[in-house]
Order: C-alpha cells, then structure tokens, then sequence
C-alpha cells in the first residue's frame, strides 16, 4: 500500500521536478547569455498576472492550448501519436473562419455550426492518417507531419482563392463571433472571448467519452493492448480511426478559437502556428488526463503568453520560454531517469532509518 | 522546352542539395533504429551556426570562410543530436517526442541567439557565400554539359559525393552491417557482441553532423542570412526523402532530387507557358503527397528498420 502511494507521488513528481529543471536551466542560460534571470522571471511573472488586461489575454492564450492538448492525449491513450495536431488546427480554424464569414444566420445557428464546421474540418484531416494505419499499418507519426504542410500549402492557396489574390479573409460575422463586451470589459478590454467556455466543456466531453462511454472503454482498451482488444472481439481498427477522428476534431475546435475569438478571421501563413506542437507538450505533462490538460494548458499558455513581457521589461528574447517549453519536454520524456533517481532516494531514506 | 530545363535543373540541383545532406543523416540515425523527427531542429541549428561563423570570420578566412562555416555548423549539430541520443537511447525517452522537443529548442535557441547577438529578428546577410564551379570535361558535353555541370554550387557535388560515400559505409564496411543489425534485431546484435548503444551514439551524432551541413549549406546558398523562417519545413522534407527513398541513402538522394525538382517547378512554375496555368500549391503539396502513397504501398512497400522507435533494454526479450 505504501508503495503504491509513493509510486502514484512519483508520477506527480515527474513533471514537477521536469517544470523546476526547465526553470532552473532556463535560468543558467540566461546568465550565461548576459541576463538577469531575476528581471527575467519577474517580466514573466507580471505579464501573465501583473494586471486584469493581461490575466484575461493569458486566459485567451490558454484556450486553444487546452483544445491542442486534448487533441494529442485523446490520440495517446488509443496508442496513437498525432503530431498532426497543427495541421487539424490549421484547417478547423479556416473553416470556421470561413463560415462565419460566408453566411449570415442568426447566432443561435451561426455560431455553433462554425464550431462544427471547425470540427469537422479537423476530423477529416484526422481521418486520412487514421485510415492509413488502421487499413494498410502506415505510422501515423510520418502521415501527420507530412499532413500539416499538406494544410498549410492548402489553406494558403485557399485563402489567396476566396480573397481574390489577397493575403487574409474578410472578419467573421458577428454572429459567428466569440467575442465578449462582457468578459472584454471585464478583463481591461483584453481579448478574452468566450472560447474558454468551450475548452472547458471539451475537457468535460473528454472525460466523459473516456470514462464513462463503451466506446471510451474499447479506446484505452486498444491504446493498452491491441491484440488483447482483438481477442476480446472488439475492432482495433475501427478504434483507430475514431480516436483519430475525434482527436482531430479536438483540434479543429482549437482552430476555431482563433478564428472566431483571438483574431476573428485568417490571414496567409508564412509556417506554423506552434499551437498544436505545444499541444504536445501540454498531454505530455498533463499525463494524457483531462484534468491533466487544464493544468499543462495553464502552464505553456501563461508561459506563452507572459514572454510577450519580457522582451520589454527586462529586455530578453521571448524565445527564452520556447526553451524553457522544449527542455521541459525533454526532462518529462525522460522521466524514466528521474524516476530511477526518485527511487535511488527512496531507498537511501529507507536504509539511513 | 530545352529553355525551360536549363532554367530548372540548375534550382533543382541547387535545393537538393540540402535535403541529401540531411536525408542521408536520418538513413543513418533511423538505419541504427533511432527516429530522428528532430532533423528539421537540427538544419535550424547547422543554418544558424553555418551564418554566424561565415560573419564572424569572412575576415580572417576569406574564401574558405563558407568551407570552414560547414565543418563548424556539422560539429554543433552534432553536439546538439547527442541531446536527441541521450534522451531516446540512455534515458529511454519516446524517440518522437525527443525529436519533437529538439526542433523546439533548435529554433528557439537559435533565435534567442540571433536576437541576442544582433538585437533583431534576421542576421546580416554574408558575403562569402558558398562558390560554383564549371566541371571541367564534363561541361563540354552537348545539351547536358551546361544543363547539369556548368555554375554547379561546391556543396552539390559533396552532396552527391556524400550518398554514395554514405552507400559504400552503410552497405560495404563492417560498421555499416553493424549499423543495420543494430536497427533491425538489437538483440541478436548485442548477441554477437556489437554493442548496441555505441553503434546508436554514433548514427545519431552522424546525423546530426549531416543534418547540420545540410542546414548549413541551404543558409549559405540559397537565403544567405538566417531569420525564423530560413528552414521552413526542409527537415521534414528531408525526413519525407528518406522514406520515399526506403532508408537507402542513393534512394534517399534520388528522392531529394526529385522534391527538389518539385520546389523549382514551385518557384518557377508562373514563368513555364504549359504550367502557369497549375497552382503552385500542387507543387508545394507534391513531395508530401508523394510520401503518404509511398508509405501507403501504392508506388512499393517501403518497410522501416524493424527495430525502429524501441529503446534497447538489455536482457529484455
């Protein structure tokens, strides 16, 4: 009993010791690069919760980054890698942006039938990779990655096409948008729309399928064992496809968060938004759990978007945190060493008493 | 129609070549049953150091300043791959995810970097880039001679050079079949005494110093200055090469050729009568389209290393 305990304490320990190296190396880089770490840290700490304009753009930066995060657990505990998390977000957030462009509908229908068509947007663009692998055994990982230059070459040229030659679609209808006078007024004018809502209530949907649903059951089925999951009569194929849609159709929504909260349209993209790789830093800490995701989604988004400070007031790079974000990715993957090294010290204690 | 080949077979050639350096960098990282998804980290990093270095020193070196630049950008890559072997083969971290976080972090730190040193967002762009030559005797043939061996950049013949060098060790020398044991069944391997581990070390850190070349080469031919966007997906176009060449490194250089022809007709598509009529988004999307099928089986079975994406644990069955 005890060791389970302790064992459980270590795989919350992982990440937070991984959080604290990445911290402290980001520190000793910035030393060695001539930076006050102190300055550094404190820019950081002010422009995620120095004032209410900033705690509401922080909450904005958050939202997609919950939507990415759910979109690459929901795919891992079907034992699927989607690194094409980036490209689904691409696409949902053209479609959404389109829709709520094109029509003129009342916002009852206006606003959730662009969240669908984000949706499924990215689902289809999870589709493909998932039929591949369940059909014909194709890796994922290589099929995702090449499908998101496919959807930035494609929404670029879709754009072009629509806007006759321009680089950016017209602003989305009101009636498709998120925007909020309410939470704006409430957060100092920030950006902050109503997207935050929709994360939330998508880590609701997660949990729910996971837990609570049969298909959910055959999901994590298949993502501990494949052959088991054949034995027992289920179709690992048909699993596939569907965590592959259904995490696609995560990251469409968090697409669908720039186009009809952040930025309200979509303009022509020079390369990626960085959203849906970040996503996969997000599962990683999060331990691929729902709740997990609302906690790395908070911490990346408020890393994120608290850098925009710090070049600023303390005069650094904003990309000090992208080191920060990938070091901490390291330290989590090899969370096998720092587990070996939690043990070793357990042991220690244990002998020294 | 000879017009139009003169035009493109020179940009072709000239855009391979990055991608064969880097190409042949994941046969042998992904030949010794590492993934290696941080290619494209790693082009950023050779780019970025090949820039800084032909700066700093075009003064002291003066011609073999774009020379000197690759030998550095190929030892930082390979400093900065060993981070990638560490991770997936000593501390058993998921090969994709290291891979991922190295792309992360190359970028990253090669733009704190360049802001830091330069206090904005692009470096200057050098002067002494890399030279072309005429081969001589070659050059002379009719029609092919000025289309494939006239003003041919230096880093395309080592390119070429470099597969079939890559070929001969892979496929010739004992550390070659060391390599591919390793990748293929690590276990029988470790059986016959090879140790696993080292072999890993070394195919990684190799692809690492090719990728850093390739990075390197690409900064320092084509863009001539390095910004966030001067490797904008090549590694992982790279990474598409490779496979589409089934982890062969003359397959792998034939394949990077033939995107590189793809990238031209992209760029130059507009200007050709029959083809200005076609988006050059289907040129931009064709390498990538191309792999998918490849890996589909559609244009023939393209089988990985059986090994590949596992960490070797001794003693585990």
């Amino acid at each position: 009993m005890i060791n389970i305990m302790s064992n459980k304490m270590i795989n919350i320990l992982v990440p937070v010791i991984s959080i604290i190296l990445g911290l402290l190396v980001g520190a000793v880089v910035m030393l060695i690069s001539g930076y006050d770490p102190v300055a550094g840290y404190t820019a950081l700490w002010d422009g995620i919760f120095g004032d209410s304009y900033v705690i509401g753009e922080t909450i904005r930066q958050i939202s997609p980054y919950i939507l990415a995060g759910l979109a690459v657990a929901f795919a891992f505990r079907t034992g699927l890698f989607n690194i094409g998390v980036e490209g689904q977000l691409i696409v949902g957030w053209f479609a959404a942006a389109y829709v709520g462009m094109a029509f003129e509908l009342p916002k009852i229908i206006h606003l959730p039938l662009a969240l669908i068509a984000a949706a499924v947007a990215g689902a289809l663009w999870g589709l493909i990779p998932g039929i591949l692998k369940a059909k014909l055994h194709v890796h994922e990982v290589i099929v995702t990655i090449m499908m998101n230059y496919i959807a930035l070459h494609v929404v670029n040229a879709l754009i072009k096409t629509i806007s006759g030659g321009g680089f950016k679609l017209d602003r989305v209808q009101p009636t498709a948008s998120l925007r909020s006078d309410f939470l704006s007024n409430l957060t100092d004018f920030s950006t902050l729309h109503y997207g935050i809502f929709v994360a939330l209530a998508m880590v609701v949907v997660m949990w729910f399928i996971l837990e609570k649903t049969k298909s959910g059951f055959e999901l994590k089925s298949v993502g501990f064992n494949e052959n088991a999951s054949q034995y027992a009569g289920m179709s690992v194929n048909k699993n596939i496809v569907m965590a592959m849609v259904i995490s696609g159709a995560f990251a469409g929504l968090g697409g669908a968060m720039e186009a009809l909260g952040t930025f309200g349209t979509i303009s022509s993209m020079g390369g990626f938004t960085g959203i849906g790789f970040d996503g996969i830093a997000v599962a990683l800490l999060g331990a691929n759990t729902p709740l997990g995701v609302i906690f790395g989604a908070t911490l990346f988004g408020s890393l994120k978007y608290g850098a925009n400070n710090m070049p600023n007031a303390a005069g650094i790079p904003i990309e000090i945190v992208s080191i920060i974000i990938a070091l901490v990715i390291f330290f989590v993957a090899s969370g096998y060493i720092i587990r070996i090294g939690l043990v070793r010290l357990r042991k220690n204690k244990k002998e020294a008493k | 129609m000879l017009d139009i080949l003169y035009f493109i077979i020179p940009i072709t050639i000239a855009s391979a070549a990055p991608l064969i350096f880097t190409a042949i960098g994941g046969v042998f990282s992904e030949r010794s049953g590492v993934i290696n998804i941080g290619l494209e980290g790693l082009m950023i990093m050779g780019a970025f150091t090949g820039i800084l270095f032909n700066l700093f020193f075009a003064d002291v070196l003066g011609a073999w300043t774009p020379w000197v630049s690759l030998l550095v950008a190929m030892f930082v890559s390979a400093l900065f791959a060993t981070l990638h072997a560490v991770a997936s083969i000593s501390f058993r971290a998921d090969q994709v995810v290291s891979g991922v976080a190295i792309n992360m972090l190359g970028l990253a730190i090669a733009l704190f970097s360049v802001k830091m040193i330069f206090g904005k967002g692009q470096t200057d762009f050098i002067q002494q880039k890399i030279p072309r030559f005429n081969i001589p005797f070659l050059e002379d043939i009719p029609i092919i001679g000025p289309m494939f061996f006239k003003l041919v950049y230096g880093s395309s013949i080592i390119a070429i050079a470099v597969a079939f060098i890559a070929w001969f060790v892979i496929y010739k020398t004992p550390f070659g079949l060391r390599l591919r044991s390793v990748g293929e069944h690590p276990m029988a391997a470790d059986t016959m005494g090879i140790k696993v581990t080292k072999i890993r070390y070394i195919a990684v850190i190799i692809s690492g110093g090719l990728a850093g070349i390739g990075g390197a080469v690409y900064s320092q031919t084509i863009t001539n200055d390095f910004g966030h966007a001067t490797i904008n997906g090549q590694g992982f176009m790279a990474l598409a090469a490779m496979i589409f060449g089934k982890w062969h490194p003359i397959g792998a250089m034939g394949a990077a050729l033939f995107f590189g022809f793809a990238q031209a007709l992209a760029i130059s598509s507009s200007s050709i009568k029959f083809l200005a009529d076609i988006p050059a988004v289907y040129f931009h999307i064709f390498p990538y389209v191309l792999t998918i099928l490849a890996l589909a089986g559609f244009l023939g079975k393209a089988n990985a290393p059986k090994a590949i994406g596992k960490p070797y644990v001794k003693g585990n069955r």
